[in-house]
């Protein structure tokens, strides 16, 4: 039997082992790495929208083309991906089993990392093996990587960043998304995901479950009712919809099956079956790593720098780098990964109300319950004011880490200082050109353009547009509020494309100037 | 040692429901009730579980259903899902062709 050694072998091309494998082999190692998929990047690939953070996190790059930036790093690396090769066994000897085509090879690694990440889960109710009932991550691989519609009418079950973030994409891949459902009784995601889908008029149910799926062979409808504090739906509040998808974003579980057979020591967490490890992903098995998903369900900016700290601590482990060495860049990592973990979404505020925010201005209720800011709500936030002239209004009103728009301004109109988390400022110094930078560049598309008079009684919005077909100027439809419904008739006045918009186009419309503080979408 | 006639006698009978006809490992085809009255029957691990009823022992390997059984054999004993003591993992991790596993190490069929 033949075995092929290497110095660090990584199972799974995701963002943290492609991470973990260019970091080891920058300090000369010669990792290879195996992944089941036909293609490298894990879930990065179906991620469309812009990342949050700060410029070190990659922030207000799509993730996509954050997945292309690591394969093309792993390229000029020299790491070796094979695709099409699943991972079949570990051993605590670090030997390795890889189906290979129609074989089973045999590898021996100096060390292992494993980065297998998270599979969806499910939950159970009347009808939930029907076709039409799909998890958020296939309604995204059939979108994103395939083109492929899951359905025409879809209701979303989970609220949370991935139940958010699908529910847009759904919308621009031109379903309908007839409600957002959840038995929690808040919005679990970024209330700016939120807000984004809500100005759509996607109605949010929160404190709701999925009482039945509809249909004989197919989906063809969902009834929803209210929870009550046993969890269970109270009578007569069940709601019906006609649709024909229901997608599923109820969590993710870690895929620790590996570590397991491996001797390696495991937690039963509330967050899943995961390895024991360090801060550096080592875990109880010497050579044995573990970094992204799989040692907890984090997200991909993270997940990048978690396998940078195990491809410099499997470098050091192997004497490919000093103590000194590897504390000094472990110093660096720890620094981006703490900023990643700070603000009201935090790991140790997971599942509390934050009812404040570190500004001490109290959290927008409405959007926790309903997922937009109400109109009396907005205006105590230090990226709203009032001014004549154009300005940004910033609808921010959560501590996320997240800071490209203090960038974004070449007039220096917004601050948000050193603290990442904080709360952008709007200053009425500074004078805003108009130039829209800020409102392409907020991951969140929560920043828009607002200007009093620019004829009598009329104004203009400005707004991030990221739907096709793109509207002209000239058009005239209706200005949706925050809560998606209809405030008044708008005018699309003006409509920019630009490269470093990076396909956020703006859409300018014209509205009353009362309708200024409400008018947030536009609808053709 | 947990004591199972103790335990048993703790939970009380099996009672029905009426989604107990739920499938809820859908590569077996094993339904909630079948694995709610596996609990009455002294099975309270999830390694005894895929042995007696092969939830999990299918096409995904647990991957869709293994937290829901964890949480139904959790409601039925009367304990948080953490205390279910998981199954072993072993190779084959992923579903494997006999024939591919047969030869595994290179001996090539005659």
């Amino acid at each position: 039997m033949k075995i092929e050694r290497y110095d660090m072998i990584v199972i799974g091309a995701g963002p943290a082992g492609l991470s973990a494998a260019i970091e080891a082999a920058k300090h000369g190692m010669k990792p290879i790495v195996f992944d089941e998929n036909a293609r490298p990047g894990g879930q990065l690939f179906k991620q469309i929208h812009k990342f949050f953070g700060s410029k070190e996190h990659k922030a207000k790059i799509r993730g996509f083309k954050i997945g292309e930036e690591l394969l093309a790093e792993a390229e000029e690396y020299g790491v070796k991906v094979v695709l099409n090769a699943t991972v079949v066994g570990l051993y605590p000897e670090k030997e390795v089993t890889v189906k290979i085509g129609d074989e089973v090879k045999h590898y021996k690694g100096d060390s292992v990392l494993v980065a297998t990440g998270a599979s969806e889960n499910m939950v159970n109710f009347k009808g939930w093996t029907l076709p039409g009932v799909i998890g958020a991550g296939a309604a995204q691989t059939m979108m994103n990587l395939h083109h492929i519609k899951p359905g025409n009418r879809v209701l979303m079950l989970g609220s949370g960043n991935v139940g958010l973030v699908v529910s847009f994409q759904l919308l621009q891949a031109g379903c309908e998304v007839v409600a957002l459902a959840d038995a929690a009784p808040r919005v679990g995601g970024y209330g700016v995901h939120a807000a984004k889908v809500a100005r759509c008029g996607v109605p949010f149910y929160l404190s709701h479950t999925i009482v039945e799926a509809e249909g004989e062979d197919h989906v063809t409808g969902v009834t929803i009712g209210q929870v009550g504090p046993d969890w269970k739906v109270i009578p007569g509040t069940e709601k019906h919809f006609d649709v024909d998808t229901i997608c599923l974003a109820v969590g993710l579980s870690p895929m620790a099956q590996l570590l397991k057979q491996a001797g390696v020591e495991m937690a039963d967490t509330k967050g899943g079956h995961v390895p024991v490890c360090e801060e550096d992903g080592a875990t109880s098995v010497p050579g044995i790593y573990a970094a992204g998903d799989v040692s907890g369900i984090e997200e991909a900016s993270s997940a990048m720098i978690e396998g940078r700290m195990s491809g410099v601590a499997i470098a050091c482990y192997l004497g490919y780098l000093t103590e000194e060495e590897k504390a000094k860049r472990m110093e660096e990592l720890e620094a981006a990964l703490d900023t990643l973990r700070q603000g009201m979404f935090a790991p140790k505020n997971r599942g509390k109300l934050v009812e404040k925010t570190e500004e001490g201005i109290d959290v927008s209720m409405n959007l926790l319950e309903k997922g937009y800011v109400a109109d009396t709500e907005i205006e105590r936030y230090p990226g709203v004011t009032s001014q004549k002239g154009i300005h940004p209004v910033i609808e921010c009103t959560q501590n996320i880490p997240c800071n490209p728009c203090q960038d974004a301004c070449p007039k220096g109109c917004i601050r948000i200082g050193k603290n990442i988390t904080s709360l952008p400022v709007v200053d009425t110094e500074h004078e805003c050109i108009g130039c829209g930078m800020c409102v392409a560049s907020c991951s969140g598309q929560a920043i828009f353009l607002v200007q009093e008079d620019v004829e009598p009684g009329f104004g203009e919005v400005t707004l991030p547009y990221e739907f096709l077909p793109l509207p002209k100027t000239g058009d005239i439809g209706k200005a949706l509020g925050r809560d998606g419904k209809e405030v008044c008739e708008a005018v699309v006045t003006k409509v920019r494309t630009a490269p470093a918009f990076d396909h956020t186009n703006l859409l300018t419309m014209k509205v009353p100037n009362d309708m200024l503080m409400k008018a947030r979408f536009f609808q053709a | 040692m947990i004591d199972v006639q103790e335990k048993l006698k703790e939970i009380g009978p099996y009672v029905e429901m009426p989604d107990d006809d739920m499938l809820v490992c859908r590569c077996e085809e094993v339904t909630k009730g079948e694995i709610r009255k596996a609990v009455h029957e002294g099975i309270f691990t999830i390694e005894e579980m895929r042995r007696y009823l092969r939830s999990g022992m299918g096409l995904c390997q647990g991957q869709t259903c293994g937290k829901l059984v964890k949480g139904i054999m959790a409601g039925e004993l009367k304990v948080p899902p953490t205390e279910i003591a998981p199954a072993s993992s072993r190779a084959p991790m992923r579903p494997i062709e006999m024939e591919i596993l047969a030869e595994d190490g290179g001996v090539a069929h005659e």
